[in-house]
Parts: structure tokens; C-alpha cells; sequence
């Protein structure tokens, strides 16, 4: 049975650094949500808080209803998969797996049947009295996320369970952590630094930046619709005029509002339509496969740089001046 | 069960420290024997062990063993395990192997065979074949922690040493033995520590002139006196010194 | 001269002083005492052969043959009862104690490695005396009537051996329990094992290979030591390295010496190989 985590402005420091400001986020019952965000940003802690790790100064933590403080780590409804793995070198990939469940007072026979059933779940079948040390990384993942399952946890915690593997691997396992998180429905907690990462697995992306959250929502309105020129920035590449009311480096543009702000375009947003933003110069083009990366100077502010991306059809001579307009923007305050 | 381990850990420290504690306390014993009931302080049987002639001049001999012996130790270790760890020369496990052979051997064994062959070979016995022993008891341990200690960054430093001009010799004094420092002073002070506490090889290869530990036993064999006990103290205050010390000027300048 | 033979002679070179020490001073040393062990006594000469008379008397003779026993069953007794003192010991030192003071905890558990080794074992000889402390304070408080005999026994050199073996398997132990990634009980907790099931299921497997090794090297360095069952045991019970002294000292008996001494090290060979599956030397 799964359960929903709600956190209540949660604070933390570290001696006389805060980490965590009051932080306060709601998530349902078998939600996949990802903390996304730069090292140092609080996720972790975060995470640790959530799993009895590490208590907070201040607020609270209900997950399903209840209120965590006080209980430890061993007692809480959550287990982690931490970015080691930890497997116990010392027993078998079973072992490891029916841990948990031994430690409930499960007997042995069942232990192994259900054991068995998770490492299936994993992709893991019939392996299970091999040892950690005679499979690959990607495997030991694997068998960390049986461990942590296999107990039945109401909130999964994923400590960047995939910072140790390689890029295809990498893309591999985040597909199956969505496949498994759909399949035992249990409400994920994911930690990651990576915002690929985060948009391909996530059912909502929470981004953090020192200690606060800076933006939060599914991947495609993080990305497209950013709250925050830090999550704007953090999200992916993007380009950033600044602007005054209506006034900007490029000139007047069509958009209303007053006083500073920034308007945001993402590279690919570009089109043939939409908001005009004048000329600019081709700086430098690089094919790279799926675009065409241009650098762009705008005639009216050539000291400013655009990041355009064209289909891969199109490829512009350096020189050549393209006529742009923004497709979908953001105006975010600065 | 908290406080079980606390108790535990007291428990452990009384085991521990009790000897200690009666040495040092006895060693004040204003009467003829270090046992109960404490007579009151005095503090004559300290003033008789520093004014006994052959008390300080064992301590001396001590030193000199321990000190020249162990630098020996350091240089022999340093140079073998750098020529091991430097050039792949046919059957280094072996060799490796002899070198850290006498460590398996107890103590007293290395002292029967160097006897034996110092009987056969007519030497005779003094400071200097106690120093032999306790060379070959704190060469493997040199030669150990100063192989451990060879780097991929120290060979790559001396590759570009060699390759500036520098001869074999320079590259061990100016490139090598620096940036092992801490793995050679570690070295030597352990071998220093190991042979200053030395007993058997010491009582078994010298004759007239001792080292401490040979000194402090024959005057066990005169049976129990505060004056053992005031040696005891001594030394061990003196140790705890200077390993305060150790710490304070050495380690601590690192950080 | 080719680069490599030319970098060949300046490593065995570099070599040479240290191998060339220890093949005189060690291995020659050790052969002649092997040879010696098969050369017989007449009188006060030593008479070169290759005579296993030595070895026949020591198995024979039940006076010597004891010696090993005796050095067995006191090394074994010692090697038990330390690793089961001293791991708890360390076990609180790594987990309990706050880490800013575990450096000082540690410090004070071996705080008596600091007195010499022969006046550790003397300093027990005035704890265990007959009108040592532990007496006194046993009669002052009534627990016993008369003075209980501890030194000259088994008893004390076993006390004795167990106080100097302790000190060190906490050191090592603890080295041990510290290089420990904490993530395994981070885990365990994580999965729902309390303290002592953390400790049992995770913690001590791990660091049982450390354990043996420390176990060893207890063995080896107890049943090889002549100080303190000399200061403590008295000259009834002998112990293997009691009686080399012995056949050195009053008779001048080489030979049988030797031969004693070869057998200490079949022993410690014999423990070294039955042990080496679980024995891993760098973890020390």
C-alpha cells in the first residue's frame, strides 16, 4: 500500500549554513517526483529527512497521515536505494533481497519466494545466488531496487541511483525505473542532478536551488513554462533578453507588462512566426544530428549571443542573416 | 542496553589502566616494596634511578641501537623498495618475499640463528650485533611501508626528474625520498619505537654493555622494588612525551 | 647497454644492501640453525651431523613435549578470550563514542603500549602478587580469607598475555570497523535491523577477515614471546620459548635448541597455512 508524503516547512542547517528554508511540497500517493537540481542545492538532505536519516530543525514530515518525527530510520514505511547500492558484499543477491523482509520476521521460505519474484521484476531471474561482486553495476542497481521493493514500502527514496553509470545504460535503467514505478505503483522520490534525467522519468519535477524550491510542475510545464529564471536556466539551454516595460537590446518588442524583466527563449522555440525579434547575423553553425546549432548576433545588439536550433535540413552560411521570431517564450521577472 | 556499553568501556579502562596506574603510584612508595598499603610519597627511588650510572648509560645504549639501527633499517627498506617498485626485475615476488620473510619469525628465533652464527663465525657479542638484530627485525617493516607508499604520482615524478638530467642518486635525494617523507618517518619512528621496547634479540646478543629493557630485567631478577617501578614510570611518562610532541610538531604542522 | 638491462642494474643495485643483508643475517643465520638442529651434543662440544636425535628427544620426552602443549593451550586460551574482549571494545569505540573524542578513546585503550614490555608484565606481577593489590583489596574487603596464588600460575601469564592482546586487537580491530563503508548499516537500518541485528548481520561478517588477521597475529606473537611467561608463569608450567632459554642458558645446548625453535616455527607455519583463507595481510 502506497501513501502520500507531505512536507511542512521544513528547515535545516549544517552549523551555521542553512541547507533547507522552510521548504514545504505535497506529493500523492504514487506520484514519481524528481528533486532536480545543482549539488548543494538541499535535495539530499531532503532526502535524508524523508527517510529518518537525518531529523529536521524545524517542520514536519507526514508520510501517509503520520507524523515522522521522532521515529528512526528503521520503523519509517520508507526504504532507499542509495548511490552505492550498499549491497551486502557478504551475502547473495537473495540474501540481499529477502533482507528486509528477514528482518520483519519473514521465514525462509517465503523470504526466497518473494525474493525471487523481485529480482524477476528486475530483470534478474535465477541469478539469485550469485554475489555482488561477480555482476556489473548496472545489475547491482538492479538488485538495490529489488532490496529496497521487496519490503513494500509506502515511498521509495532514490539517492542518484544512476550517477555511476554509463550514458546508454544510464538511458536504459531510467526507462525501466518508470516501467517498475508504473507497475508496484508505489510513490517514487527521486534525487538527481541531471535534468535529462528528470523529464524522462518524472510524472512531476520539483526544482531546488539553494536550500528553496524554485520551481515545480510536470516536465512540460518546468521546461516550457519555467516560474523562475533559475529553473529556466537549469532546465536546459535557453536564451535570455533582458527587458525594461517593452524596451530590450533588440529594440521595442511586442509585449506588454512593465519594469525589468527577462524574456526567455529556448533555442529550438525559434519559428518562421510568431513574436519578431529582428535580424541577426550567423556566427557559427554545427551540425549535430538531430539540429543544426547556430550562434547568432542580432543586428540591432551585436554583442549579444542567440542560440538558435534548426531542423537538420537547414544549414545557413556564416554571415547570412536570419530574420527571427520567437514561437513559444517566457517573461519571467528578473 | 545503552548504558551497558558504557559500563563495558569503563569496565575495559579499569583492566586496561590498572597496571599501569599501580606502577606509576608505587613508583612514589616511601618503603621498602611497591605493594599495598601506600606508605606516602617520596620521591627517592626516582633520584636513585637517575643517578644510577648503569641505568643512564643502558638508556643511552638504547638510544644508539634504536636510532642507528633503525636508520639503517630506513635506508636499506627505502632503496630496495624503490628498485622494486621502479624496475620489474625477474622474480620480485620472491624477492619481495625474503625481504618480508623475517617477520614471520618470532623474535627469539632471529636472535638463536644470529647467535649461532656469531658463535660460529667468532664474533663477538656487543651493541653492535644487538644492532644487527634489530635491523633485520625492522627491515621488512621499512621496506614494507615504503613500498605501500610508492605512487603512480611519485614514479610519474621521477620519470620527469630523469628526463630533466637528473641522475639515480639526485632522483632519490631530491624527488623520491621528499615525497615520501610521511611514509619514512612513520617508518622510522615505528622502528625506533619497536626496538627501544626490544628485549630478546638485545639480552641474547649483547654481554657487557645492555640496553634498557636487558638492564631493567636483570633488575627484576633482584626481585620487587620501587626502583623498578620509578624506571617503569619514568619511561613511560618520557614516551608519552614525546608522542605528544611527535604529534604536536609533526602532525599537526600538516594540517 | 640496452635501457632496460642498464635500468635492471640500477634496480638490483638499489636492492642489493637490503638483500644482502637479510640472505646474512636471516636466511644464513636460520640455515645454520636448521644444520645445527640435526648435530649432537658430547659434553660441551657440538658434534655436526645429521642426526635427528633432537627431534626424537623432543617427541619422547615428555618434559619437553609438554612445552608445546603448554604454549598451545595458553596461546589458543589468550588468542579466544582477547578477540572476544577487545571486539566490543572497539565496537564502542567506532559507534558510541562521539567522533571528536574517539581519537583520545582509542589513545587511553592502549595507553600502556607506552610502559616497556617487560615492566607491563611487571607491573601485573605487583597487581597479582600474593601481597599485591588485588589481594590486598580482595582481603580488605573481606572476599576472601587467605591470599590467592596467581603469579607462578598459568593463570597469570594468561592475565598478562590477555592485557597486552586486548590493547592491540582493539587498535585493530577498530582500524577495521572504521574503513567500514557506514552505508552497509545505513542500509540494514534503512531495511528495518536494529542495533545488535546490524551488528550481527552485517557488521561483524564484514569485518571478520580483519578479525583473523588480528587473531593471527595474536597467535604468532603469543606463543613466540619468552617475557612474560617468564615474569608471571613461574618455572613449573614452561612454555615452548621458556625452554629454549632454558637449553641455552644452563646447558649451552644449541642443538637442542635449534631444534626447538624449528618446531616453534612448523607451528606457526602449520597456523599461518591453516588460516590463510581467511587471512588478508594488507587489512591489518
Amino acid at each position: 500500500m502506497t501513501a502520500g508524503v507531505s512536507i511542512q516547512s521544513v528547515s535545516q542547517s549544517y552549523g551555521t549554513t542553512r541547507v533547507l528554508h522552510e521548504v514545504s511540497l505535497d506529493i500523492a500517493a504514487g506520484e514519481f517526483i524528481v528533486l532536480l537540481g545543482p549539488s548543494g542545492c538541499g535535495k539530499t538532505t531532503l532526502l535524508n529527512i524523508l527517510g529518518g536519516f537525518a531529523e529536521a530543525a524545524s517542520g514536519r514530515v507526514l508520510i501517509g497521515g503520520r507524523d515522522m518525527a521522532g521515529i528512526a530510520a528503521k520503523d519509517r514505511p520508507t526504504t532507499t536505494v542509495f548511490q552505492d547500492y550498499a549491497l551486502f558484499p557478504h551475502m547473495t543477491l537473495a540474501q540481499n533481497v529477502g533482507f528486509g523482509l528477514r528482518m520483519r520476521g519473514m521465514a525462509g521460505p517465503a523470504r526466497a519466494a518473494r525474493a525471487a519474484a523481485m529480482l524477476d521484476l528486475v530483470g534478474l531471474a535465477g541469478r539469485g545466488d550469485r554475489r555482488p561482486h561477480e555482476i556489473s553495476g548496472g545489475q547491482r542497481q538492479r538488485v538495490a531496487l529489488a532490496r529496497a521493493l521487496a519490503v513494500e514500502p509506502q515511498v521509495l527514496l532514490l539517492d542518484e541511483p544512476l550517477g555511476a553509470l554509463d550514458l546508454k545504460l544510464r538511458r536504459a535503467m531510467q526507462g525501466e525505473l518508470k516501467a517498475i514505478q508504473r507497475r508496484v505503483g508505489t510513490t517514487f522520490v527521486h534525487v538527481t542532478h541531471d535534468q535529462e534525467e528528470a523529464m524522462a522519468m518524472a510524472d512531476r519535477i520539483v526544482v531546488m536551488n539553494a536550500g528553496r524550491i524554485a520551481d515545480e510542475g510536470p516536465p512540460r510545464q518546468v521546461y516550457l513554462s519555467p516560474r523562475s529564471l533559475f529553473s529556466a536556466g537549469f532546465m536546459g539551454e535557453i536564451n535570455k533578453i533582458p527587458l525594461d516595460g517593452a524596451q530590450s537590446a533588440l529594440g521595442p518588442l511586442a509585449l506588454s507588462g512593465t519594469g525589468p524583466r527577462v524574456l526567455c527563449i529556448r533555442p529550438e522555440a525559434f519559428a518562421p512566426d510568431g513574436l519578431p525579434l529582428g535580424p541577426a547575423r550567423v556566427l557559427d553553425v554545427a551540425f549535430f544530428g538531430s539540429h543544426v546549432r547556430v550562434q547568432a548576433a542580432p543586428l540591432a545588439a551585436p554583442d549579444l549571443r542567440l542560440v538558435v536550433h534548426l531542423p537538420p535540413a537547414a544549414l545557413p552560411q556564416v554571415g547570412a542573416v536570419l530574420n527571427l521570431f520567437a514561437g513559444s517564450h517566457v517573461v519571467l521577472d528578473a | 542496553m545503552r548504558g551497558l556499553g558504557w559500563v563495558y568501556l569503563a569496565a575495559g579502562y579499569g583492566f586496561i589502566l590498572l597496571p599501569v596506574a599501580v606502577l606509576v603510584v608505587f613508583s612514589f612508595q616511601d618503603g621498602r616494596l611497591p605493594v599495598p598499603p601506600f606508605q606516602g610519597v617520596s620521591l627517592k627511588w626516582h633520584a636513585q634511578v637517575l643517578s644510577d650510572r648503569n641505568l643512564m648509560a643502558a638508556l643511552a645504549n638504547s638510544a644508539l641501537v634504536a636510532g642507528v639501527s633503525s636508520a639503517v633499517a630506513l635506508i636499506m627498506g627505502f632503496l630496495a623498495a624503490h628498485g622494486l617498485a621502479r624496475v620489474h626485475l625477474p622474480g620480485s615476488v620472491w624477492l619481495r618475499g625474503l625481504l618480508m620473510a623475517p617477520m614471520t619469525v618470532s623474535a627469539l628465533i632471529l636472535a638463536l640463528g644470529l647467535l649461532t652464527l656469531f658463535n660460529q663465525t667468532g664474533l663477538r657479542l656487543s651493541l653492535w650485533t644487538a644492532g644487527v638484530g634489530h635491523v633485520v627485525l625492522n627491515l621488512p617493516l621499512c621496506f614494507a611501508i615504503c613500498y605501500a607508499a610508492m605512487g603512480d604520482q611519485q614514479k610519474a615524478a621521477e620519470r620527469a626528474a630523469r628526463d630533466l638530467g637528473a641522475t639515480e642518486v639526485q632522483v632519490l635525494w631530491l624527488v623520491s625520498a621528499p615525497m615520501l617523507a610521511p611514509a619514512l618517518l612513520a617508518a622510522f619512528f615505528l622502528s625506533v619505537t619497536f626496538s627501544w621496547d626490544e628485549f630478546i634479540l638485545a639480552f641474547l646478543l649483547t654481554r657487557f654493555d645492555v640496553t634498557l629493557p636487558v638492564e631493567i630485567w636483570s633488575m627484576l631478577r633482584s626481585g620487587l622494588s620501587p626502583a623498578t617501578n620509578a624506571v617503569g614510570s619514568l619511561v613511560f611518562v618520557v614516551s608519552v612525551i614525546a608522542v605528544v610532541l611527535a604529534e604536536v610538531l609533526v602532525f599537526a604542522r600538516k594540517r | 647497454m640496452s635501457l632496460a638491462a642498464r635500468d635492471r642494474r640500477v634496480g638490483w643495485g638499489l636492492v642489493a644492501p637490503a638483500l644482502i643483508w637479510t640472505c646474512a643475517f636471516f636466511a644464513v643465520p636460520f640455515a645454520a640453525m636448521l644444520a645445527l638442529s640435526f648435530a649432537r651434543m658430547e659434553g660441551r662440544a657440538v658434534v655436526p651431523g645429521l642426526d635427528p636425535g633432537n627431534y626424537v628427544r623432543f617427541f619422547s620426552e615428555w618434559a619437553l613435549f609438554k612445552a608445546l602443549l603448554t604454549s598451545l593451550e595458553i596461546t589458543l586460551v589468550v588468542t579466544v578470550v582477547s578477540v572476544m574482549l577487545a571486539y566490543p571494545l572497539a565496537a564502542i569505540i567506532a559507534f558510541r563514542v562521539p567522533p571528536r573524542w574517539q581519537r583520545l578513546a582509542l589513545l587511553l585503550a592502549v595507553l600502556p603500549f607506552w610502559t616497556s614490555y617487560v615492566v607491563r608484565s611487571y607491573a601485573w606481577l605487583l597487581v597479582l602478587g600474593q601481597n599485591g593489590v588485588l589481594n590486598k583489596a580482595l582481603l580488605g574487603a573481606g572476599l576472601i580469607a587467605a591470599p590467592l596464588e596467581i603469579v607462578a600460575t598459568r593463570t597469570a601469564t594468561v592475565i598478562g598475555f590477555v592485557h597486552f592482546f586486548v590493547m592491540l586487537l582493539t587498535l585493530t580491530i577498530y582500524a577495521n570497523l572504521v574503513q567500514l563503508s557506514p552505508n552497509y548499516a545505513r542500509a540494514a537500518r534503512d531495511l528495518g535491523a536494529g542495533g545488535v541485528q546490524v551488528l550481527w548481520f552485517v557488521i561483524l561478517p564484514l569485518t571478520l577477515p580483519g578479525v583473523v588477521t588480528g587473531a593471527f597475529l595474536t597467535f604468532v606473537l603469543c606463543i613466540g614471546d619468552y617475557i612474560t611467561p617468564q615474569i608471571l608463569g613461574g618455572n613449573n608450567d614452561l612454555t615452548l620459548p621458556q625452554l629454549i632459554m632454558l637449553q641455552l642458558g644452563r646447558s649451552g645446548n644449541f642443538p637442542l635448541a635449534s631444534a626447538l625453535s624449528v618446531v616453534l616455527m612448523v607451528v606457526v607455519t602449520v597456523a599461518y597455512a591453516g588460516s590463510a583463507r581467511w587471512l588478508r595481510l594488507d587489512r591489518l
